[in-house]
């Protein structure tokens, strides 16, 4: 495990992308198969599971080394961590000196951790406690990170295939595609995933398509082309979701390439009726018969992650895929054609699909259809119908383009509605974790009630710059009225302007409201907390998402 | 938590005071008379009547606070007498010339710590244990997760740092009076003999450590460098105020560095966007509290700075002693050793 730790650490320290990717192709080239799988795998964040809680793990080291609970979570509060706090307080445990203990990744991860997961009580925290004991410096902190289940490092994806793509002499696009659908860490699974194209295993046919991703619009790259260049479409509020038919199976993949079949059996349904070797691209939803439109995120939440929906729910909020891609067809993978033939042939299926079945069935493949636009100036006034049909916003896609794998800019692009906005009072902050680890970047806002009481209405982490961050922190620390463990009340004297993108009612929250991706938009210093919104503008803005006032008008 | 109104030592808008002596010590704002512990930028302000310090800390000082100022220089230990208090300077082995401040009157005395650390440090005189009634302690890393490791074995990672980059120039940031001269001696300590590039505002410190005959390797501020001389392989060490600023255009790929105690905690290292973090603070970590807190001996402490709730926590409810924390005066969290984060000045007592 030494050479993993010193991976790590030597991810930590190199600023260059270039360095980082030849780090992780040394280690990778150098390791046992079986170890290089759970390197990978563990780099990719594709195991996370959980074998001991941090919990266990505090408890195990507050019995030995007899410190009060409450300065542990002092120090886990300026760590934003526990298994790094519990590594950073092991000299406190006086452990008895033990032989250094030097096993591989691979061993670790498929024997002793599960091993020690598996032991009772008392059992278990000696074992823990003889493991802290013989580790070398390094690698507590690692394995503690594993054992939790917390194990996050900061490379990219992308960076991984690219350091793959050296090790192998593969295309990143293919290894990017090869990696889908999950990779299980063993030896074999590594041996298949570099072996070259020809003497290469048939794909599993559950394999999804590494999904083509947008990047926010950036107008000045649009105005010099012409926009009959550009399909457009609504950015719709659902989830991504990839649909794939194949060898009589069904497999839909959301974007975070969970296999979410058994949320979804209507649609298991409608694609049994797809031709086998068929991949269509687009957003689950939930959308209701007769409705002009879908129901909203809300709704679809509710059938997110509930395995085996009961009939009651099926009917209250049926599900609908909105196609808006084809990837295969006929077994043949169409990314290669351009998104204008792509989108033909997509075209002709749903509605050879939809002709096929009764209505109601018709309704759970549904094309995303295309807009018209004549020129650029008519692509705001078509962003503001967003809201009116349930869409957050617009897509514009090269009709030229290839479908990409990930994010290539200039291919995809999307046209998000402006935020909702309010002024807010910030009253409470706590610190974060991670980076942001003694920091007060997780703010709690408030808006004025009818009594002139200030209400907890919305926590946002994101929108300061690190020059505010550090900033509104030393403000916060001269500024705290009282402490609750770790959250700080703070003068209710700073207002900003919260941005979000939608409204609920909900009983669960103090002002009545849930508030959708809240966050900063801007630090208002000039506006007195009197002059913050209330509770009653919230609840304008919730009857009626158009009256939201312009920018302009404040 | 204030200091009761009545004591040996009261706690006023300008700073800890001591009606006896009627003198401040490290006042906050211009006083008449004032005690000073060390020459960091928050303990050591200018602008008051007369000043008494180490001896040895007054090259620094006078740099500091102007060469005109109306200072005593005192030796560690000497006993001064003060309008009705006795006064002496002990050292604190925070940097050069630094104290911790003993102070006598009626039946009582009191220790104030100031800055200070129990490790070895080549560039200044050593810790020396002080007994008191009452103690008034630093707290700033006041956590157990705080434990330094010698300063010597610190200096070797930071040289195999420097050797293992000989196509790159070095950036070591580290605080520019006290760290940077520890740092140069343990180097010198381990055998370098080549000369350090130093920013300017190291650069001005050096005169009085050298002349106070610490063994430092040749140095020389990098503006004496020709243009255009390259500067792979060289180690040069900068404030951390230097980091991203325009300073470091004239390095081509540089490797950085902060030294600071902070850097014991991963996130903080992330934070800092610097490609290494070497542990080593000029503070007392958490063992090196507690003994000093024992050392003294005192029946009653007070304690400052960083994480003083959670020490005096500590201390009342697991050692059984009298220690309350010092209130909101010293709450600003000091971002680099004796540098201070935000307001210098506290506008409240």
């Amino acid at each position: 495990m030494q050479a993993f730790a010193d991976l790590i650490q030597q991810l930590e320290r190199s600023a260059g992308t270039k360095d980082r990717v030849t780090a992780l192709a040394t280690h990778l080239q150098a390791a046992e198969a079986a170890d290089g799988a759970w390197a990978l795998a563990l780099l990719l964040g594709k195991r996370r599971r959980r074998l001991i809680t941090g919990r266990r793990l505090r408890q195990i080291c507050l019995e030995r080394s007899g410190l009060p609970e409450w300065l542990f979570d002092s120090c886990h509060a300026q760590v934003g961590d526990s298994a790094e706090t519990i590594a950073l307080l092991l000299p406190e445990l006086a452990l008895p000196p033990a032989p250094p203990l030097e096993l591989s990744l691979a061993t670790w991860m498929e024997t002793r951790l599960p091993a020690l997961a598996a032991l009772e009580s008392e059992a278990q925290a000696e074992a823990v406690l003889a493991i802290w004991a013989a580790l070398p410096d390094g690698q507590c902190f690692l394995f503690n990170k594993l054992l939790t289940g917390g194990f996050r490092v900061g490379v990219a994806a992308g960076l991984v295939t690219r350091a793959l793509a050296q090790v192998s002499g593969l295309e990143e696009a293919e290894l990017a595609h090869r990696l889908m659908g999950g990779f299980d860490p063993s030896a074999a699974a590594m041996e298949a995933l570099l072996a070259p194209i020809e003497d290469g295993a048939a794909a599993p046919i559950s394999r999804p398509y590494p999904f083509c991703l947008a990047s926010p619009l950036e107008p000045e790259h649009l105005a010099a082309t012409d926009p009959a260049g550009w399909q457009v479409e609504w950015k719709w509020d659902g989830i991504r979701a990839q649909l794939i038919r194949r060898s009589g199976q069904t497999f839909l993949w959301s974007r975070g390439e969970e296999l979410i079949n058994a949320s979804f059996p209507e649609l298991e349904g409608m694609a049994e009726r797809l031709e086998p070797g068929t991949v269509l691209d687009g957003e689950l939803t939930v959308w209701l018969a007769q409705a002009p439109q879908p129901a909203g995120f809300g709704p679809l939440q509710r059938r997110l992650g509930r395995q085996k929906p009961g009939a009651a729910l099926l009917r209250e909020c049926p599900a609908a895929f909105i196609a808006y891609d084809l990837l295969e067809r006929g077994a043949q993978d169409l990314r290669p054609e351009p998104l204008s033939q792509r989108r033909t042939a997509l075209e002709a299926l749903v509605q050879e699909l939809q002709e096929a079945v009764a209505t109601p069935a018709a309704g759970l493949l549904r094309l995303s259809p295309v807009l018209p636009l004549g020129s650029w100036d008519e692509l705001q006034a078509l962003r503001q119908q967003a809201r009116s049909v349930g869409a957050e916003g617009l897509m514009l896609k090269a009709l030229d383009s290839a479908y990409g794998v990930g994010r290539r800019r200039g291919l995809w692009w999307k046209h998000k509605l402006e935020p909702m906005e309010l002024d807010a009072v910030l009253l409470y902050a706590q610190a974060g974790s991670g980076r942001r680890a003694n920091l007060y970047t997780d703010y709690t806002f408030g808006l004025w009630d009818g009594d002139g009481h200030l209400v907890t209405f919305a926590k946002a982490y994101s929108g300061l710059d690190n020059s505010e961050i550090n900033e509104l922190d030393r403000w916060i620390r001269r500024h705290t009225t009282e402490r609750f463990g770790p959250v700080r009340a703070v003068d209710p004297l700073q207002v900003f302007t919260l941005g979000f993108e939608g409204l609920q009612r909900s009983s669960r929250h103090r002002s009545g409201l849930a508030v959708r991706f809240p966050r900063i938009l801007r630090w208002r210093r000039d506006r007195t907390p009197e002059s913050a919104d209330s509770l009653s503008s919230a609840l304008a803005l919730l009857e009626d998402p158009a009256a939201q006032r312009s920018t302009a008008q404040r | 938590m204030a200091l009761p109104g009545d004591g040996l030592i009261q706690l006023t808008p300008q700073g800890l005071y001591c009606p006896a002596a009627d003198a401040w010590i490290d006042p906050w704002r211009p006083v008449s008379r004032a005690l000073i512990t060390h020459g960091h930028a928050d303990h050591a302000r200018p602008g008051c009547g007369a000043y008494w310090a180490v001896r040895s800390g007054e090259g620094v000082l006078r740099q500091r606070l102007g060469s005109g100022i109306a200072l005593t220089g005192v030796g560690y230990g000497e006993e001064l007498r003060l309008g009705e208090a006795l006064v002496s300077f002990h050292s604190a082995g925070h940097v050069l010339g630094s104290a911790q401040i003993r102070i006598t009157a009626g039946d009582e005395t009191w220790l104030i710590s100031g800055d200070y650390k129990r490790d070895d440090d080549p560039s200044c005189a050593p810790f020396e244990p002080v007994t008191a009634d009452v103690l008034i302690t630093e707290a700033t890393f006041g956590l157990p997760i705080y434990r330094w490791r010698p300063g010597r074995q610190v200096a070797a990672e930071i040289l195999s740092w420097w050797r293992e980059a000989p196509q790159r120039p070095s950036l070591l940031f580290a605080y520019a009076f006290g760290k940077a001269q520890r740092l140069l001696a343990e180097l010198a300590a381990l055998g370098v003999e080549e000369e350090v590039l130093l920013h300017g505002a190291v650069q001005t410190l050096m005169a009085p450590y050298r002349s106070a005959g610490v063994v430092l390797p040749p140095t020389r501020p990098l503006s004496e460098l020709p243009r255009g001389e390259s500067l792979a392989g060289r180690l040069v060490i900068a404030p951390p105020s230097a980091h991203r600023s325009p300073w470091m255009k004239r390095f081509k790929a540089p490797q950085t560095a902060f030294v600071s105690g902070w850097m014991a905690v991963r996130g903080a290292r992330r934070r800092r966007g610097f490609e290494r973090g070497f542990a080593l603070s000029d503070h007392a970590d958490w063992d090196g509290l507690l003994r000093s807190v024992h050392d003294c001996g005192a029946r009653q402490v007070y304690v400052t700075h960083g994480n003083s709730d959670g020490l005096a926590r500590f201390l009342r409810e697991e050692r059984g002693l009298a220690a309350e924390p010092l209130g909101r005066a010293f709450v600003g969290q000091r971002s680099e050793e004796g540098e201070l984060e935000g307001a210098a000045a506290p506008s409240v007592a």
